[in-house]
């Protein structure tokens, strides 16, 4: 299982609770985290599905390579953390 | 007569309330730190429409259906997926358009339950459930000629003016920066380019007067007579008297030259204001004064509305979506980006100050009885 976790910051706009997941790629992990808290998918990714500019994604503290259809594998045990970039407020 | 003003600005969301002794005061302030776009008060005052841009989030909708009491987050409006090797291509810039919304710049009622919404990078978009939902206007979006939308301040074009036909919410016209002025008879299943008359330098003198490259920065329409519409465009000021299929440039002082906002009266099509800014590149207020002009002739003649307001070393941009009337026609307010708000409660003879420290003023807009 893969855990999911997101900045505090967003909290003051939507329930984004931290939660397990399934998933071998960061997009199947996802998918399945929206699936069950469907508000929180606009605040990460755009219209299109990518993360938005100025939102940034970790998987073990490595930010991910594909911003745009969110390929990066997942293996057992990593996590997830969706954050506020720097840059963009 | 309205006695709340809406004020949406870079960080948040204000409502001024006028007291029983005539003195206007912030009553409430919602999403404090968070930018508001565009704000619609629909008739009634109880059912408003905020469009927040929040910088890292992405643009979500918010809406009150209490007059503000509780608000809850709508969907906000969201492009289809783009098709696979579809090229999509500023022209100006050459950069790809990107099929999701980067700003809600537009709201307006339309028939029962109808809302229309313009945004950059220039979808229109309709709502049939006042607002649970929105679908883009695929026959405006899938135009050819949308491609050649420019963007303006802005990196990407957009849809900033909507005009819904009070006797005929099927006929809606609106404006693009810069894609000039488009209507439609039929809900927005089809869509035609009007507006003859439009001219700009900024572009090669052949194209001066192609409609399609027209930045027509605010366009409006007078309530009881729809087919007068007043244009503050990039390159002057314009009026119409066939609902915007040709336009007449007015003479042009530096006082009347170039800004974003206009208002009409509610009652009478000859009377209209406009906030004036240096032109262009400057965008400050003309000779470091904030003025706002009126006319009472159609656009024949134009008297500078000072009384009140400050007329040295003020740099006040007013925005096109920032300047409003209330139904009467007697109270204005307009708010700028360096944070001040004024009000008249006589059509613009006297200006009183509100504010001089709000956050940078997006939009102002009187809460509808």
């Amino acid at each position: 299982m893969t855990s999911v976790a997101f900045t505090p910051n967003l909290a003051r706009h939507v329930d984004a609770p931290a939660a397990r997941v399934s998933g071998v790629t960061l997009q199947a992990a996802l998918d399945e985290y929206f699936a069950a808290n469907p508000r929180v998918r606009s605040y990460v990714l755009d219209d299109q599905g990518a993360v938005r500019k100025h939102v940034a994604i970790f998987v073990n503290d490595e930010l991910i390579r594909d911003r745009v259809s969110l390929s990066d594998p997942l293996g057992a045990d990593d996590e997830v953390f969706v954050a506020q970039a720097l840059s963009g407020g | 007569m309205s006695n709340r003003l809406l004020v949406g600005t870079r960080k948040g969301l204000f409502r001024f309330d006028r007291d029983e002794r005539g003195r206007w005061r912030v009553a409430r302030t919602w999403f404090v730190g968070d930018a508001i776009s565009i704000v619609l008060s629909e008739p009634g005052g109880l059912r408003i429409h905020a469009a927040q841009g929040l910088g890292h989030f992405g643009v979500k909708m918010q809406r009150t259906v209490d007059g503000g009491e509780t608000w809850s987050e709508q969907a906000a409006p969201a492009y289809p997926p783009k098709p696979d090797g579809l090229e999509d291509k500023e022209p100006y810039r050459g950069t790809d358009i990107p099929w999701s919304t980067q700003l809600i710049w537009a709201l307006a009622a339309g028939g029962p339950g109808e809302l229309w919404c313009g945004t950059i990078p220039g979808g229109l978009f309709r709502s049939v459930d006042g607002g649970d939902s929105w679908a883009l206007v695929s026959a405006l979006w899938d135009d050819p000629r949308r491609q050649q939308w420019m963007g303006g301040g802005f990196d990407f074009p957009g849809v900033h003016s909507i005009c819904v036909d009070p006797g005929d919410p099927a006929h809606v016209t609106i404006a693009v920066s810069c894609g000039g002025v488009w209507t439609t008879r039929d809900r927005g299943e089809s869509w035609t380019l009007i507006g003859a008359g439009q001219r700009n330098d900024y572009m090669p003198p052949e194209r001066a007067r192609d409609p399609l490259v027209q930045d027509p920065h605010r366009v409006i329409h007078c309530p009881i007579r729809p087919e007068r519409m007043w244009m503050q465009h990039h390159n002057g000021l314009f009026v119409s008297d066939d609902a915007g299929e040709n336009w007449r440039e007015l003479d042009a002082s530096a006082f009347t030259r170039f800004g974003f906002a206009v208002a009409v009266h509610p009652t009478d099509p000859d009377t209209a204001w406009f906030v004036p800014a240096a032109k262009d590149e400057q965008r400050v207020a003309v000779d470091a004064r904030v003025v706002v002009t009126r006319t009472r002739d159609g656009g024949e003649s134009f008297e500078l509305l000072t009384a009140g307001l400050p007329q040295e070393h003020a740099y006040d941009l007013v925005y096109r979506h920032a300047l409003d009337i209330d139904d009467t026609g007697e109270r204005l307010a307009f708010g700028s980006t360096t944070g001040s708000l004024w009000i008249s409660e006589d059509g613009g003879d006297h200006w009183q100050t509100l504010s001089t420290h709000l956050p940078p003023v997006s939009s102002v807009g009187f809460q509808r009885d």
